[in-house]
């Protein structure tokens, strides 16, 4: 947990600075920021109205992620839908139960943006906004409403015991509210689905508007610029590679992906692990090809193996003397598979690294080395399939 | 008159022949299967999960790590190695797969390779429940290689691993097998008490250890499915399937309209707009209350000869429930012969929106209309689902969680019991007609 605190801190304000911390404490609204390519997808700032909404601390809920603000009464397929939203990297609203420290739930219309790198067009956060839907209404009753001066008094108005007779119990029970003038929202029936008004929808949209300034605004002073939408044109495998950091970001091993499609086969995925290992920055290793990795020792017998297996598109194992950046080798037990796309065309390679020698002592219990190494095949090759399967209904057949 | 079909059945194993009914087979085969002759000595991976308490997400401050994606690196690293080693009579990842365009997003794959060109079996359509035989192939024919682990419940609070463990045949274990005619990456068979030689028929415990290994898995995209006899199983050895697929399916998306929850907190619900009408089963206390009123329901339809499809998605927290008709229907010359030529069987997968057809025309020319039509035809009637859902919810005994709108919730205590369960099951007829 303390390396990933660390992780998160450093991420934030290298591409913002530090002082974007102040500059969004002002902000009155509830919102979060989140870090898709941080393993577990976490919060990596909650504003004060946050903090106060949901009864946390900042310790408590940074590095967490939003889904344990998700309770048993929680939609299901909201959930889905906005987890749907993050791997295809789009805006959406959506009303959703959440819950408070204290376990009270409570109905919110959440808005969610991606921000996206200026410079080649990853989703670098996502944010979320979270605006409580304070009067229950139901939807039909809501354009009723709407339509008249003075949207507060008369939404109290519509809310006659009457109107809001609930049919979804259809066993013979009577349903009516049993007073009106007692609006606390922890009468509401959670079950019913909860829609937000035209007001609370506005409150969201501002909200976004002016995080969104703010970060543009300090992301200019480090150079590092973020704007809201996709801006960079991305040929080829390029807006797909763009999506698969969200997916790709749950793997903890060691591995890259080089473009099949493109001249020189570059790798356009490094891993945190893979960094790590060979000490290696991101921005040094993207866009090159893989044979930086070795030196003056490393056999040609084995570059020529791995050469020839990518050219019939077969995977294979090799064990391959690499070279770290300060130059220290160490052998690497290299694993490369051929990864195809929803088109059925090989698209990527993967090649996963296992430093050999490296045993983990206390797990007899764990999974074998080899399998780990193909588990992020698997991994790979289910992301790139599903995350392209979309992109194949587009293109003409 | 026995209500049959003709079908040329999917190959899932390496050792599986076409069994040709009557015909018996020498004893003892040399191909390192997994029965009596070739068993003993066997060794497996073991893993053993451990019973989740809670089904929902932890709120507040829980100080653990986010669990290790154990058994999801286990499914994939081991269906890669096979994979790897040529077991696989095809590589599914080359077929061509798309969304097809329009509300629903059903999903099309084009698989010219799944289906051999072998003479067709007949398979008998009017029966849920059949007794196993031994003569057909089952799932102790299949290579012990096709094998990837032995799936177990731990003896204490944690999950544990043996990379190599002998096979208790005294305890009876589960084990994951390949398909090795996938429809996705990772399609997996889950077979519960695999030596025990069950037909296919779901009860209390077989559908807990599905829903566990859902909820073990913990990935959204690796989902479950359960075809009944009458419902296109084709094999009467009891097994759930399961693959990875990162994108989501068309039941998932539709929406619904909850009917009732239950006292155990299991909410369930209608399914709207979608061409099969459905049942979605959500929440609950714990998984074991989820497992119990879903399993409860299948019972019920098995015993009232009504076939049906299931489908376990969201890491085992929302569970699908299709009773259908179409295989009497096609047995009794009742379907538009257009839809019959697509070849297409509305087995669990499909009825949530993933087709994989056989014909280069059929997917090229595929379309929300075209599946909206064939799966419309599998659906039950309205009026045939009301008397459907009756029955189901007679079966369970459930009762209205009763929201009072003072803000008191009165809850109806369950009289839920295995005596009154045996009381009904024995008070309904046999078929019910479509």
């Amino acid at each position: 947990m303390e390396s990933q605190l660390g992780l998160i801190e450093n991420s934030f304000d290298l591409r913002y600075s530090k002082w974007v911390h102040d500059a969004l404490d002002e902000l009155p609204d509830s919102f979060t920021i989140t870090d898709p390519c941080i393993h577990g997808h976490p919060i990596i700032f909650a504003s004060n109205g946050f903090l106060k909404m949901f009864g946390y601390s900042k310790n408590e809920v940074i590095g967490r992620n939003g889904r344990i603000f998700q309770g048993p009464e929680t939609d299901r397929r909201s959930v889905m839908e906005i987890r749907e939203a993050i791997r295809e990297e789009r805006a959406m609203e959506i009303s959703l139960l959440n819950y408070r420290k204290d376990g009270t739930p409570f109905w919110m219309l959440f808005r969610m943006c991606p921000v996206f790198s200026k410079e080649d067009g990853r989703v670098i956060n996502f944010v979320g906004v979270q605006v409580p839907i304070l009067r229950k209404m139901r939807s039909s009753e809501m354009t009723l409403c709407e339509n008249r001066v003075g949207i507060r008094e008369s939404m109290f108005k519509c809310c006659r015991r009457e109107v809001c007779s609930d049919s979804v119990f259809d066993l013979g029970h009577s349903s009516s509210l049993e007073s009106v003038s007692s609006y606390d929202d922890r009468e509401l029936e959670i079950n019913e689905p909860c829609q937000a008004s035209e007001l609370e929808k506005t409150k969201a949209t501002a909200a976004i508007s002016n995080i969104l300034s703010v970060l543009t605004h300090y992301s200019e002073l480090t150079g590092r610029m973020v704007c809201r939408k996709r801006c960079c044109f991305l040929t080829g495998n390029g807006q797909l590679t763009a999506s698969l950091n969200i997916s790709l970001g749950r793997i903890k091993q060691s591995f890259v992906l080089t473009d099949a499609l493109l001249a020189d086969m570059p790798i356009v995925y490094a891993s945190e692990a893979f960094l790590k290992l060979t000490g290696y920055a991101r921005h040094e290793v993207l866009g090159q090809n893989c044979r930086f990795l070795s030196g003056m020792n490393t056999d040609p017998t084995s570059q020529f193996q791995i050469k020839k297996c990518i050219q019939t598109e077969q995977a294979c194992t090799v064990r391959i003397l690499n070279y770290r950046k300060d130059r220290t080798s160490f052998w690497n037990l290299l694993h490369i598979s051929p990864v195809r796309n929803a088109s059925g065309k090989v698209a990527y390679f993967v090649g996963i690294q296992v430093e050999d020698g490296c045993k983990n002592e206390e797990d007899k219990r764990a999974l074998r080395p080899e399998t780990r190494q193909l588990s992020v095949v698997g991994a790979v090759k289910v992301a790139v399939r599903g995350l392209s399967i979309r992109a194949a209904a587009t293109s003409t057949s | 008159m026995m209500l049959k079909i003709k079908r040329v059945p999917t190959v899932v194993s390496n050792y599986q022949k076409q069994e040709v009914e009557g015909v018996r087979h020498a004893g003892g085969c040399g191909r390192n299967c997994f029965r009596s002759c070739c068993l003993p000595g066997a060794k497996l991976p073991l893993y053993a999960f451990k019973k989740v308490d809670k089904l929902v997400s932890e709120k507040g401050l829980v100080n653990k790590d986010p669990p290790v994606d154990f058994l999801d690196a286990l499914l994939l690293g081991e269906w890669e190695e096979r994979m790897q080693r040529g077991l696989f009579r095809y590589d599914v990842t080359a077929c061509e797969t798309k969304v097809i365009p329009g509300k629903c997003g059903f999903i099309a794959q084009l698989n010219e390779g799944r289906h051999l060109k072998k003479r067709p079996t007949e398979f008998r359509v009017d029966k849920v429940l059949q007794p196993f035989d031994e003569n057909k192939f089952n799932f102790t024919k299949v290579g012990q290689e096709e094998v990837l682990f032995q799936f177990e419940a731990s003896e204490d609070d944690k999950v544990q691993f043996f990379p190599i463990a002998p096979i208790d045949t005294e305890n009876s274990p589960s084990v994951v097998a390949i398909n090795v005619s996938p429809i996705e990456y990772g399609h997996v068979l889950l077979i519960p008490r695999i030596l025990e030689c069950l037909p296919q028929r779901i009860d209390r415990e077989s559908f807990l250890l599905a829903l566990y290994m859902a909820a073990e898995a913990g990935n959204p995209y690796f989902r479950l499915g359960y075809n009944s006899l009458g419902a296109f199983a084709t094999i009467n050895h009891l097994h759930f399937q399961a693959y990875y697929l990162a994108t989501p399916f068309p039941i998932e998306r539709a929406p619904s309209k909850k009917i009732i929850t239950t006292s155990h907190g299991i909410k369930i619900s209608d399914i709207l707009n979608y061409p099969v009408r459905g049942l979605v089963f959500e929440g609950g206390n714990t998984l074991e209350d989820l497992s119990n009123v879903v399993s409860d329901s299948c019972v019920c339809l098995q015993e009232n000869n009504i076939p049906y499809n299931i489908l376990i998605t969201d890491s085992g927290k929302r569970v699908f429930l299709f009773p259908q008709c179409y295989a009497e229907k096609q047995a009794l010359g009742e379907v538009n012969p257009e839809l019959l030529d697509t070849q297409v069987n509305p087995a669990v997968w499909e009825i949530s929106g993933h087709m994989v057809l056989k014909r280069k025309e059929d997917y090229e020319e595929a379309s929300e209309e075209n599946a909206w039509r064939l799966l419309a035809e599998v659906s039950l009637s309205e009026e045939r689902v009301e008397e459907v859902k009756e029955l189901i919810f007679e079966a369970i005994c459930c009762n209205i969680k009763e929201e009072d709108k003072a803000g008191t919730k009165a809850v109806v205590t369950s009289t839920e019991s295995n005596e009154d369960m045996d009381a009904i099951k024995g008070s309904h007829p046999a078929m019910v007609p479509v």
